[in-house]
């Protein structure tokens, strides 16, 4: 099949509904396809790509000179288009996507939060990301508005937003958060509830923002990527790698082979990583303890063996801008070779344990049930989407270096439920084993770091495949080789609202392993 | 049930008996800090964590001192689950402003005498984060803190050792 074969079909749509489509309207950015369109046919587009299969990726706001640019990026199978709508400054408003895709919905809000962009059909006119550390008028990504904010003094709670309620006999709401039992990040969850039953979950973030897309502004390359490592610190090394890729297209770095060898290896041993950890968590929020002390123990011996090889127990750093920080010789590749075989033996004897054990099954099986329906409405990717039938994994889809030479397995199931998501888990787990073996035996000599090449007004879009999920980042670098504009996608964005769902039915005392088996991250999506 | 019985006993105490697995240096602190809870705290000191703005990494760590290598409870030291049963508030992140609140909120629950150990370089100062319109910058910004642990994020054993550091500073205090 030729490259974008689908996108005349989708276009001859476009034009039948009426979507304005000129000569110039085709256009690119960096290697992707770009569509501007007429901020008036931005819904009617939405649908006709849902309507045509599109998976929608995310979408984002920028300020330029005179003008809001809001974008979105979607995906036919493996290869990704941008819509573009050009906005005034003094009405800026268009209508949204989350009617066709409802995953939409919380991006849409905040970008109306952060840029005063309004989705004019939106569903949900509430802010998302503002609390009150801003005004309701005020809006941080604007190229006018201070870094050092507008509102200084102490903060009031974020007691009065609406939350949606529930009446009826018996119906009682339990609030919890933002700072919670464990020791884990902290947002606030409503809960409707009559007796132990869950009826309705409402989910509220915001809590962690602290500014990291206007602190990007005015960064320089490798300021961006330790800004990236620092997005969700379990993810230092997928985001670290999707903003690098996303400057480095901008830029038109080619990174060594070996650099990106590196930093799959690195990649590989984030996931497995943070595999080894929520399998332990999951069994231990129904009580299985034994699985949380053996998995919590190879966790810690594997993030030793990153602390010894690559100087960071999460690798945080090692990737930058053009390769890798740092070099691995002989034998740190053997030390990471010698540790694949140990945890594979280890794996096979524990999952077995696990499966075996009936009350395990009985609190993991059928528990969070998550249709894939309701997954690709949502748009969920990583261990949630595939334990619900989406077949979706940008290495393997997206054939970005070094994966374009390799065989990625992707385990997949329709059984949507907690037991699911765990044995997910366990499957990326033998399949990251077999690629680092694969990673280890190919890895070729030579440079592991290219010089970086001025960027001056260009924009790079990188989708990657992280642990948690697909990462969809977006740069633009401003005519002096800084960042003007950085919106990195965490998965989490669209498995928040999964969890919404899949809880509905459940009961309360549910919730905890319910959450832990999605668990999406607060300060990736915080931003 | 056989299987994992027996998985049981080939792991072992990985952190008492093994010997490739004991961490000479950590299991020093770890009685060091043994004998001064039990001196100052009645043998049990309650750390109530809470991330005001953290990236994540700095929990994962937090909690890998609950991971059977640190076994962090052997020394009397347990992570609880509100700023009411705590001794010590062990705080990550820049603060951010949405969580400036809710931080103010919890040490006001955290009963007197307490302490705040401020964990990783976002806490200590606001690292990357920095201040902003968003961030509140270190947590002394905030709340009084006792002893700052820095690194990015700290180690395991790097924070036994600040909670060592702060709790032998409150002898010394007294």
């Amino acid at each position: 099949m030729s490259a974008y074969d689908w996108l005349p079909d989708f276009l001859d749509r476009l034009k039948a509904d009426n979507v304005l489509l000129e000569d110039d309207s085709i256009t690119a950015l960096a290697k992707v396809p770009m569509l501007i369109l007429e901020a008036e046919d931005w819904g009617r587009a939405a649908a006709q790509a849902q309507a045509f299969g599109l998976r929608w990726m995310g979408g984002w706001a920028d300020q330029l000179d005179e003008a809001f640019h809001v974008s979105a990026c979607l995906a036919h199978q493996h290869e990704v288009l941008v819509l573009r709508a050009m906005l005034s400054l003094e009405i800026p408003v268009l209508p949204s996507h989350t009617p066709w895709y409802p995953g939409a919905d919380h991006m849409e809000r905040h970008t109306q939060d952060m840029y005063g962009v309004l989705f004019s059909d939106h569903p949900d006119p509430r802010r998302w990301t503002r609390h009150h550390a801003w005004g309701e008028n005020e809006y941080p990504l604007r190229s006018d508005f201070p870094l050092a904010g507008t509102r200084p003094g102490p903060m009031p709670t974020d007691h009065n937003y609406r939350y949606l309620k529930a009446q009826g006999a018996g119906v009682y709401e339990i609030p919890v958060g933002p700072v919670h039992a464990g020791i884990i990040e902290p947002g606030h969850f409503r809960f409707q509830a009559v007796g132990e039953q869950v009826l309705n979950l409402e989910i509220r973030l915001g809590y962690v923002h602290k500014g990291i897309e206007k602190i990007a502004v005015g960064r320089d390359a490798p300021g961006l990527a330790r800004l990236a490592a620092r997005i969700s610190g379990d993810s230092t090394v997928a985001h670290g790698w999707a903003a690098c890729m996303a400057m480095e297209q901008a830029a038109a770095v080619q990174v060594p082979e070996r650099a990106s060898y590196l930093r799959a290896i690195m990649a590989e041993r984030e996931r497995i990583a943070n595999h080894l950890g929520d399998i332990g968590a999951i069994c231990n929020d129904v009580a299985f303890a034994f699985a949380q002390y053996q998995f919590s123990r190879l966790r810690e011996s594997w993030q030793r063996v990153s602390q010894q090889v690559f100087g960071h127990r999460f690798m945080m750093d090692c990737v930058v801008p053009g390769g890798v920080a740092s070099d691995v010789d002989g034998a740190g590749l053997e030390l990471l070779r010698s540790g694949l075989e140990p945890l594979r033996a280890e794996l096979v004897e524990l999952m077995a344990i696990l499966d075996d054990n009936p009350s395990l099954e009985d609190r993991l099986a059928t528990t969070g049930f998550l249709s894939a329906a309701i997954a690709a409405k949502f748009g969920a990717t990583g261990y949630v989407g595939k334990a619900s039938g989406q077949d979706i994994d940008a290495r393997r889809d997206m054939r970005y270096a070094p994966y374009d030479r390799l065989e990625v397995v992707v385990p997949t199931s329709q059984n949507g439920d907690v037991q699911a998501r765990m044995h997910i888990r366990s499957q990326e787990v033998f399949a990251s084993l077999d690629l680092l073996t694969q990673l280890l035996r190919d890895i070729p000599a030579g440079e592991i770091r290219s010089d970086w090449r001025t960027a001056s007004e260009v924009e790079g879009i990188a989708v990657i495949d992280g642990w948690r999920g697909e990462i969809m980042t977006y740069v633009r670098f401003d005519a002096d080789d800084r960042i003007a504009r950085f919106m990195p996608r965490d998965p989490s964005w669209f498995t928040w609202p999964a969890l919404e769902q899949l809880i509905h039915d459940n009961i309360v005392p549910d919730f905890p392993v319910c959450n832990k088996s999605v668990n999406g991250s607060y300060s990736g999506h915080d931003l | 049930m056989l299987k994992l019985f027996n998985k049981i006993r080939k792991t072992g105490v990985i952190t008492e008996d093994v010997p490739e697995g004991r961490d000479p240096a950590f299991e020093e602190v770890g009685e060091q800090l043994r004998a001064k809870v039990g001196e100052i705290f009645s043998g049990s000191l309650a750390i109530r964590e809470v991330d005001a703005g953290s990236c994540n990494g700095c929990e994962l760590e937090a909690n890998a001192l609950n991971n059977s290598w640190y076994s962090i409870e052997r020394f009397g030291i347990h992570f609880v689950a509100s700023p009411r049963h705590a001794d010590l508030l062990l705080v990550t992140g820049p603060v951010s402003r949405h969580m400036e609140a809710a931080l103010r909120r919890t040490w006001d629950a955290t009963p007197n005498p307490k302490l705040v150990l401020a964990m990783g370089d976002c806490a200590a100062d606001g690292g990357e984060f920095g201040v902003s319109y968003a961030s509140c910058g270190g947590v002394s910004s905030i709340i009084p803190v006792d002893g700052v642990i820095r690194g990015c994020p700290p180690t395991p054993m790097s924070l036994m050792k600040a909670i060592l550091a702060l709790v032998e500073k409150r002898t010394d205090n007294d």
